[in-house]
């Protein structure tokens, strides 16, 4: 059921779905939409939180965590899925459960055109590398979407993708509105 | 000791050799192509895991197994060329500071699998001073026989490290390591965490 707030807490239960999936790394390149997440991961001495140079280096990470018997997710934007495509050879060669959780940008109200290619691809993008992606477009979807894509991901041994759509984060507008 | 090439340059094979005898329980990754080649042919076991892809990302697994197992060793042996193309993570990886992970590249100065192009380090590129400026704290430079067993015992120790041994440009046949990427995953998680990693969820 949707609730009140769901708007602005998604981000805390986000972080409360990764404790309750016994997520200890989270591999991320920063984006504005995550920026609360991050925070609370950071904030917690349990998680191994991070911080990639290029969001691939983040795919070969979690492939090392679950080879240690550890799982991880990886946080990103949608341009940073762009970042990753030969480096998902590797969970899939090896079948490596590898949830992503995308903030998507360039699809909805975007004001950088710069978002907009690699935003307009990033389903197709993942999906012919063999990712499971599924989409959430409003905040109650957020965290049933990601709760459903890391037991897909660590159940089946698969990289897997929830895009949190620009409509849930809301789009920036560079003072422009 | 590892013996040289005619070259005088170390053989990339005896270096593999001597940095591997006792390895006790060490995790070894080995970058695609000779490198893998290298470990398979000093022993292929469990505890290794032969990289067929992933060009420039051998050392961020290293980084997840280590943080994933911190009381183990884990080595990531792998080229000049496979390193240059992961060489954001060598600045991720001294920001983490894994204490249990030791990188030894392989320099030959050429990407040796596709026809022995040079690389950048053939001109001058210092990957050492690299490592030094991401903040490694402890790097080493091996070019000659002497300084492997210094190179072992500093694999073999504890901390976070960086080495990099000049080889010649030797390419020894292939000792081809299995294929099947999940056979490689399925056997390193086992021999970490017994029967319970076919469980797992
Ligand atoms: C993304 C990507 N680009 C290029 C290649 C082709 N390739 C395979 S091995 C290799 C060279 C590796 O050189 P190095 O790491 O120095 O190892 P060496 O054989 O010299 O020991 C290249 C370029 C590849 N497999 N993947
Ligand atoms: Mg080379």
């Amino acid at each position: 059921m949707p609730t009140e707030d769901d708007a602005g807490t998604w981000p805390d239960r986000l972080y409360d779905l990764l404790k309750a999936h016994a997520i200890t790394q989270v591999a991320l390149v920063p984006d504005a939409g995550h920026a609360r997440l991050i925070r609370r991961c950071l904030a917690d001495p349990a998680l191994s939180v991070v911080t990639l140079t290029t969001e691939e280096e983040g795919v070969a990470m979690l492939c090392g965590a679950w080879l240690g018997g550890a799982k991880g997710v990886l946080l990103m934007q949608s341009s940073g899925v762009g970042n990753c495509v030969n480096m998902l050879s590797l969970a899939l060669l090896h079948r490596t459960p590898l949830p992503m959780l995308v903030t998507m940008r360039g699809d909805f109200g975007e004001f950088n055109p710069a978002q907009v290619p690699m935003g307009s691809a990033a389903q197709a993008v993942l999906e012919a590398m063999g990712t499971l992606v599924r989409r959430a477009d409003r905040a109650e979807d957020v965290v049933p979407t990601a709760d459903a894509t890391i037991r897909l991901a660590f159940n089946t041994f698969r990289p897997t993708a929830t895009l949190i759509g620009q409509r849930v984060i809301g789009a920036k507008t560079f003072g422009k509105d | 000791m590892a013996l040289p090439e005619p070259s005088g340059r170390l053989d990339r094979r005896a270096l593999c050799r001597a940095v591997l005898a006792d390895r006790g329980d060490m995790l070894v990754i080995a970058g695609l192509g000779a490198p893998a080649w290298d470990i398979t042919a000093v022993g292929d076991c469990a505890a290794n895991l032969p990289l067929w892809g992933g060009m420039g990302g051998a050392a961020m697994i290293g980084l997840g197994l280590a943080l994933a197992q911190p009381l183990r060793r884990v080595l990531v042996i792998t080229g000049d060329g496979e390193m240059l193309m992961g060489l954001g993570s060598l600045a991720t990886i001294a920001v983490t500071r894994p204490p249990n992970l030791a990188i030894l590249v392989q320099d030959n100065e050429h990407y040796g699998e596709t026809g022995m192009q040079a690389t950048h380090t053939h001109h001058g590129v210092d990957l050492v001073a690299m490592a030094r400026g991401a903040g490694f704290a402890r790097t080493l430079l091996v070019t000659r026989p002497e300084q492997v067993p210094d190179l072992r015992a500093a694999i073999h120790g504890a901390g976070l490290l960086f080495a990099l041994a000049k080889i010649g440009a030797g390419a020894p046949p292939p000792v081809l390591p299995p294929r099947d990427g999940a056979f490689l995953q399925a056997r390193l998680r086992e021999t970490i965490l017994g029967p319970a990693a076919h469980h797992q969820s």
